[in-house]
């Protein structure tokens, strides 16, 4: 409690966090855990499908969260590591027939190897230049996809339309035997994703509770400490980009399928920036943050343009400043404030 | 006093654990170090003194592999340790804290700690994730060894409390429980002394050589403190402009005119 404070008051420019404080404790977890398993069962299928963009968006940021909060490095070209991830699923799916499921570890690896390949050069910057060179990355990647070369798969500027699954017909039956109805294709998609989110966090909360994630956070921390402690500062820097990459390959994959469409003007720089808000706004290097980030720039633009339509940009802006202004750590922030206030009543 | 250790151990008789052999550094036109040759023996605290750009540190990044010396070599157990990138200095038993305290701010002091073992265990992104039964055991005997240092050294109270909150004085000691982590053959300390006051640089003093004779290691001390060097050094070599002024025992390398003309007699010590 008190080092989760020290932290919140220091503000250093990447504001870190002792392992400790980057999860949930039990109870908390298990309470976020029934609302998110809970929520879908009373809500209409539009808000569903929003609610599992918002846990696809989670992860992406909790992706970019793992390689700024953990390892310290900046990238704001997350978009082109979805796009591939989305693309790489869509065309398994629609040329190859490959069941949705299968296709995300695909994706996954996929983007792991080009995250890691892309961190090889990288290592080379730092800060805002690597900031510069990921940017470059965002930008390129959707002229990328609408090559020439690549159209056959890609579809060119039309894109991919990608078929949305059923529930498995064992799900379907037991769910009709409680319900009376048939699963919504929405339904079902989003507690797979649930589960898939699920997974991944709790694997991102062991690797950097871990050797390697001990890593990534000394490398943040000072470089030529960790290295003379024996870390290959390289190799884990390139592993972030890939982890990163990978995790964010598994959420645009199910982004595809849960759009039911890729084309390379959804994945332009716009979406890495809002993952890189969705980052700040969460807590940087907290992962549970990542929800909330995603829920900021999922539901945040849509209340900026129920106050205005026609200035709903400057409205965002104004709501972000505020958050910005009022908590800089995030999401974090807001918990830990929480938190003494329970403690505050306890004691009284 | 520890003069009398010294004599069980004479220099030259077994091979040195550590060879500097001429190494030479050039930075530009500057000659940072010309030719400095000295031995280090298992079990020895060896003071490396001079006066301010002397290349004490200089040569500390020649062992840390900072820096590529120019010319000469560096043997460690007989083997160069020079083609050796500076991450894998750690593995072959080198140990180092920094002159002004390079730990990792926001991890807490058991974390540090544990990072300090770093090139003694093995894992790999996809067991970590998974935390597969043999990560879990290999943690839980790092656990153990952690906290064992952490309570050679008195920190026990402070293990989860992140470094950039506590005391110079404290994160002093947490980088030597990192450096001890990894139980090194060599422990390379760079002006420890620096930024404490008078008594606990005698409290350090004894630190390091309990140190030496409990954990068996072999100290290369850089330090400006003369009278810390001169109380636990076994060994002193003292440098001026680049080169090697005189070495010997400290009492023979306190009354070495050179020395005395070069550093002490400037210094009022």
């Amino acid at each position: 409690m008190s080092t989760v404070q020290e932290v919140v008051t220091e503000a250093p420019a990447i504001e870190a966090v002792p392992k400790k404080a980057m999860t949930l404790g039990y109870g908390t977890s298990l309470a976020v855990l029934a609302l998110l398993i809970l929520v879908p069962l009373f809500v209409k299928n539009f808000i569903i499908f929003q609610l599992t963009m918002l846990l696809i968006y989670a992860l992406a940021v909790m992706a970019l969260n793992i390689l700024t909060g953990g390892s310290g490095q900046f990238s704001l070209g997350q978009s082109a590591f979805y796009a591939v991830g989305a693309y790489t699923s869509a065309i398994l799916m629609e040329h190859g027939n490959i069941n949705y499921a299968l296709t995300l570890p695909v994706s996954g690896i996929v983007c792991f190897g080009f995250g890691y390949l892309f961190g090889k050069p990288a290592l080379r910057l730092s800060g805002v230049y690597l900031a510069l060179a990921t940017f470059a990355l965002a930008t390129a990647m959707p002229q990328l996809l609408k090559l020439g070369v690549f159209e056959p798969w890609t579809g060119g500027v039309q894109g991919l339309v990608v078929t949305k699954p059923d529930a498995p017909s064992f799900v379907s039956s037991i769910w009709s035997v409680f319900s009376g109805r048939a699963m919504s294709q929405d339904m079902w998609l989003y507690y797979f994703t649930l589960a898939v989110s699920i997974g991944i966090y709790v694997a991102s909360v062991n690797l950097l509770r871990s050797r390697s994630g001990r890593a990534f956070m000394a490398i943040r921390d000072n470089e030529i400490a960790a290295s003379a402690m024996g870390v290959d500062v390289a190799l884990y820097k390139t592993l972030a980009f890939g982890v990163s990459a990978g995790i964010t390959g598994v959420a645009g994959a199910l982004g595809a399928i849960a759009v039911q469409f890729v084309a390379p003007d959804s994945y332009t720089i716009t979406l890495a920036i809002s993952l890189f808000l969705g980052m700040v706004v969460g807590g940087v290097g907290w992962l549970p943050g990542s929800i909330v980030g995603s829920a900021f720039i999922i539901f945040v633009p849509n209340i900026a343009e129920g106050i205005s339509k026609g200035l709903s940009g400057a409205v965002f802006g104004i709501l972000l400043f505020v958050v910005i202004f009022l908590v800089p750590h995030g999401a974090r922030q807001v918990a830990v404030i929480a938190q003494q206030l329970i403690g505050k009543l306890r004691k009284s | 006093m520890m003069q009398a250790q010294l004599a069980q151990v004479p220099a030259g008789s077994a091979a040195p654990l550590l060879a500097v052999r001429d190494v030479s550094v050039v930075f530009g036109g500057i000659v940072a170090l010309n030719g400095v040759s000295f031995d280090m023996h298992q079990g020895q605290i060896l003071g490396l003194i001079g006066p301010n750009g002397a290349g004490k540190t200089t040569l500390f990044n020649c062992l840390s592999r900072l820096y590529q010396p120019s010319a000469g070599d560096i043997l460690m157990d007989g083997e160069s340790i020079l083609k050796r990138p500076p991450h894998r200095i750690a593995e072959i038993g080198i140990g180092r804290t920094f002159q002004n305290v390079a730990l990792f701010a926001n991890l807490s002091v058991l974390d540090n700690v544990r990072v300090g073992t770093h090139a003694r265990t093995n894992s790999d992104i996809v067991s970590d994730s998974l935390r597969l039964p043999w990560v879990r055991r290999g943690e839980a005997n790092l656990n153990k060894h952690v906290h064992e240092i952490l309570g050679y050294l008195d920190l026990e109270d402070v293990a989860h409390v992140t470094v950039s909150g506590l005391p110079f004085g404290t994160q002093k000691r947490v980088e030597l429980a990192r450096a001890l982590a990894a139980d090194p053959k060599i422990l390379l300390l760079d002006e420890p002394a620096g930024g404490l006051n008078h008594e606990e640089v005698y409290v350090l003093g004894d630190l390091i050589r309990k140190i030496r004779d409990e954990r068996k290691m072999t100290v290369l001390l850089v330090e400006h403190h003369m009278g810390l060097v001169m109380s636990i050094a076994d060994h002193v070599v003292a440098l001026n402009f680049g080169k090697k002024l005189a070495e010997g025992t400290p009492a023979q390398v306190q009354s070495d005119p050179a020395v005395i003309k070069a550093y002490l007699g400037s210094k009022d010590q």
